[in-house]
């Protein structure tokens, strides 16, 4: 497929290897935020390729994984109503709960159902006036435009049977608790490419600048991720700090400005519980008080939902970049993607089922 | 779940409440695709589809940046070698 096939190169992805230890004369800890960008780099092997003194850590970008309990627990609860048709990404569906996950509302009768897009919600809550459709709206920046045309849309069309239960968190205020915190081991970063083609990178340069940091935007193929790599570790090489942009094919440096636009119109930064990490200030987004007959926890009486997490998880320091997957007592044990204690176990974009799909056997 | 695919736009049109909609083809398999957010964009390019919205236009000269960067740092690495 054109765009895809010609970043798969594996003769190029050798060269780059061999520029990458040609130009590493030091340890070097690197940190790719998106967990996209951590299954391309497990599944194509790209960190054997590196040279041992390059860590690759691997970030908390992964929406499924760090939603907080007690909003799954609260999905759930809504899920469960006889009224509701409640919808979602595939992704969310097997995140343990408390008590149960998605799916297990859907085995006892529930009406639970998988969507490709947030405006399939929209058109469900049109073809279904008597039910109330509520879309589970989580994701980072770059699905912040489906969701706020989801709402803007059901607003447009009088809809008042459609709601989002919205999780919706930030990538800066997240970078920014990660290298403020004691015992930061990260020198540079890989910055999520499709964050950056929604938000641009401008956000970025004061981060970089404050903390002395390299940032680079990077793409979600090996070459990308190859080069992403180079990028940062030249920088670190050479002492230098700032944003660089390696995903230009698709970022600039202001970004989607139409759909920060909307974004801008529907949602408001707030204060956000990370799963597994805790409260990071102004690290979300929530729907704007025009729009609050969309939002779901205003619409449905949830007071009653309390959550608990499992013991034996430690998703916290996993998404942290503190410890790896197989590093857990419970990882393909206890804890397996047929038989999930965490969200990083789900997900697709999950590290643990990133180490359990590619690196078991090894 | 920041997932983007890259498609090619093969048709453009506008559904029943003005937003800008549009048939893009991934490998065969075609799909509706809102174009709201890239009102750049014509038939015949392609974009990154991500949850049935196109956020980015692919840029065809900076798609070749990847393999520019690897000669030139390549022929850094010789230029130490040899000197």
């Amino acid at each position: 497929m054109r765009f895809v096939d010609e970043y798969r190169s594996e003769a190029e992805a050798q060269k780059y290897a061999q520029v990458i230890r040609r130009l590493v004369t030091r340890p070097w800890t690197i940190m790719e935020i998106c967990g996209g960008q951590t299954h391309t780099l497990i599944k194509f092997g790209i960190d054997h390729l590196l040279p041992e003194q390059v860590t690759l850590v691997h970030g908390p970008g992964c929406p499924v994984c760090v939603t907080p309990l007690e909003l799954i627990d609260k999905a759930i609860a809504i899920a469960r109503r006889p009224e509701v048709i409640f919808t979602s990404f595939g992704d969310m569906l097997r995140v343990p709960g408390s008590g149960m996950d998605l799916l297990s509302v859907k085995a006892q009768g529930g009406d639970v159902r998988m969507v490709y897009s947030p405006l399939d919600a929209v058109r469900l809550a049109q073809k279904h006036p008597d039910r109330e459709v509520v879309f589970f709206a989580v994701g980072f920046e770059t699905t912040a435009p489906a969701n706020a045309m989801a709402v803007w849309q059901a607003r447009q069309l009088g809809l008042t049977n459609f709601s989002i239960l919205c999780a919706h968190v930030l990538v800066p205020p997240a970078i920014e608790a990660i290298l403020s915190a004691p015992g930061n081991l990260v020198q540079g970063f890989l910055a999520a490419g499709h964050v950056c083609t929604v938000m641009g990178y401008w956000e970025y340069e004061p981060i970089a600048e404050k903390y002395r940091v390299p940032i680079v935007v990077t793409g979600f193929e090996p070459l990308d991720l190859l080069q992403g790599i180079t990028m940062a570790l030249k920088a670190l090489e050479e002492g230098r700090w700032g944003v660089e942009n390696q995903y230009s094919r698709a970022v600039t440096r202001e970004g989607n400005v139409p759909a920060q636009a909307l974004v801008q119109q529907v949602f408001e930064v707030c204060d956000r519980t990370w799963r597994g990490i805790g409260l990071i200030p102004q690290s979300g987004y929530r729907l704007r008080p025009a729009f609050r007959a969309f939002d779901a926890e205003h619409r449905f009486d949830l007071a009653s939902v309390s959550a608990q997490e499992s013991p034996l998880c430690i998703a916290g320091e996993i998404l942290q970049g503190v410890r790896k997957p197989h590093q857990c007592a419970a990882f393909g044990t206890a804890c397996t993607p047929e038989h999930p204690l965490g969200a990083p176990m789900v997900s697709s974009e999950g590290a643990c089922a990133a180490y359990y799909q590619y690196r078991r056997a090894a | 779940m920041c997932l983007g695919v890259p498609g090619k736009v093969e048709s453009i049109e506008e559904d029943t409440t003005g937003v800008r909609m549009g048939k893009v083809n991934f490998m065969g398999v075609k799909k509706d695709v809102c174009l709201a957010y890239v009102p750049e964009v014509q038939v015949g390019d392609y974009v990154i589809v991500h949850v049935g919205f196109a956020i980015s236009k692919l840029d065809e000269e900076e798609a070749l940046e990847v393999f520019e960067y690897l000669r030139q740092m390549s022929e850094l690495d010789q230029t130490t070698d040899n000197g």
